[in-house]
């Protein structure tokens, strides 16, 4: 059993943590507890961001709602980039192995994790996942998290960003309804450009909305069916990956 | 629904501080919930009563203090309640309020016996 995260499997290793000091009042029958309730997640959070920095790894989180495109941008990526950069992704679902042989058919390591009735994926869930992959020979992990842009908005898994996709399909204001989402990512993906001329979605109203949430937001306009818009996607990655392992 | 797992973590973080305190059973728990948390009251109340069953807490009274959320305008500094981060000053009707307070999600504190 895992001393640290209190689960069966054996053989992982998280940085230590501290003991937390109670005050427990003797002379009283209340205890203070003041311990924050992700507390646990973010502890193994810390734990999976240091090992990513030891290995020099770039992390993202992506997270959207079902249907936006993230497997498919995940896809291209991988087929254009994945000659001059070592990848590794974990998909995060709640049934089904689906997006993971799509992701296995581009020839990079690929981890299926299922959560279940769950609605998104922890720190527990990621620490777990990576011990599937040789980190040594991976530069970018990707961790495609559950459609749904509420739960995953509160979970940190101790990515460097939580890259938000947001597809022309979908109503422009959707910052504006699930503006938690969009204040955790300080990256957005608009996807599914191409289909513009059909859609009465504007792109402009949409990064306003989005910078009324967070106004450091950082936009990229795409479509990974056409490609237009790609490479200043992977310019990104690129910048990220060299500061990474500059650290 | 991620409140089931918030409230696993609540009966976790009760129970295993009651066993290091020496108590048998857990009366009442108080948890500070903020508005911008993403965190419902009412959902992890509904979720309490399952979660608890067969531990330390069994029976014992949730009490939830509910933090309102409190931004500062960057471009006038006023002070506002909000309620989520897309809320525009009322003062000035500028965007982007730094988050004050309301994003707590603490187990404050409980009685024993």
């Amino acid at each position: 059993m895992c001393i640290d995260c209190g689960c069966p499997s054996p053989g992982h290793d998280h940085h230590h943590h501290k003991a937390h000091d109670h005050d427990h009042g003797h002379d009283s029958r209340t205890v203070r507890i003041e311990e924050d309730l992700l507390a646990k997640n973010d502890r193994l959070a810390r734990a999976n961001r240091e090992l990513f920095r030891d290995k020099g790894l770039f992390v993202l989180n992506l997270v959207s709602s079902p249907g936006s495109g993230k497997t498919s941008i995940l896809e291209r990526t991988l087929a254009d980039l994945g000659a001059q950069t070592g990848f590794a992704v974990l998909e995060g679902d709640q049934q089904t192995a689906n997006d993971a042989e799509r992701i296995a058919a581009t020839g990079v390591p690929v981890h299926q994790i299922n959560t279940g009735a769950g609605c998104h994926l922890d720190a527990h869930m990621v620490g777990h996942g990576v011990e599937r992959f040789d980190l040594d020979a991976v530069d970018i992990l990707m961790i495609e998290n559950v459609g749904n842009l509420v739960c995953p908005a509160s979970f940190d898994l101790g990515e460097d960003h939580k890259v938000a996709v947001l597809s022309v399909t979908e109503g422009e204001d959707k910052p504006l309804k699930y503006p938690q989402m969009f204040q955790a990512a300080d990256i957005l993906l608009i996807n599914k450009i191409d289909l513009l001329p059909y859609l009465r979605f504007d792109v402009e109203k949409c990064k306003q909305f989005a910078r009324r949430v967070n106004p450091a937001i950082r936009i990229f306009e795409l479509s990974c069916h056409s490609g237009v818009g790609m490479d200043a996607w992977y310019g990104w990655l690129a910048e990220g990956v060299a500061k990474k392992r500059k650290q | 629904m991620h409140e089931v797992g918030i409230t696993q973590s609540i009966v976790e973080i009760a129970e295993r501080t009651a066993r290091s305190g020496g108590a048998k059973r857990v009366l009442s728990v108080t948890v500070e919930i903020g508005a911008l948390s993403g965190v419902i009251p009412e959902a992890v109340e509904f979720c309490f009563e399952a979660c608890s069953k067969g531990t330390f807490l069994e029976n014992a009274r949730l009490i939830i203090e509910r933090v309102p959320g409190m931004g500062r305008c960057p471009n006038c500094a006023g002070e506002t309640e909000i309620d989520a981060y897309s809320c525009e000053c009322p003062a000035c009707g500028a965007f982007g309020l730094e988050t004050l307070q309301g994003k707590e999600l603490r187990v404050k504190e409980m009685e024993i016996d």
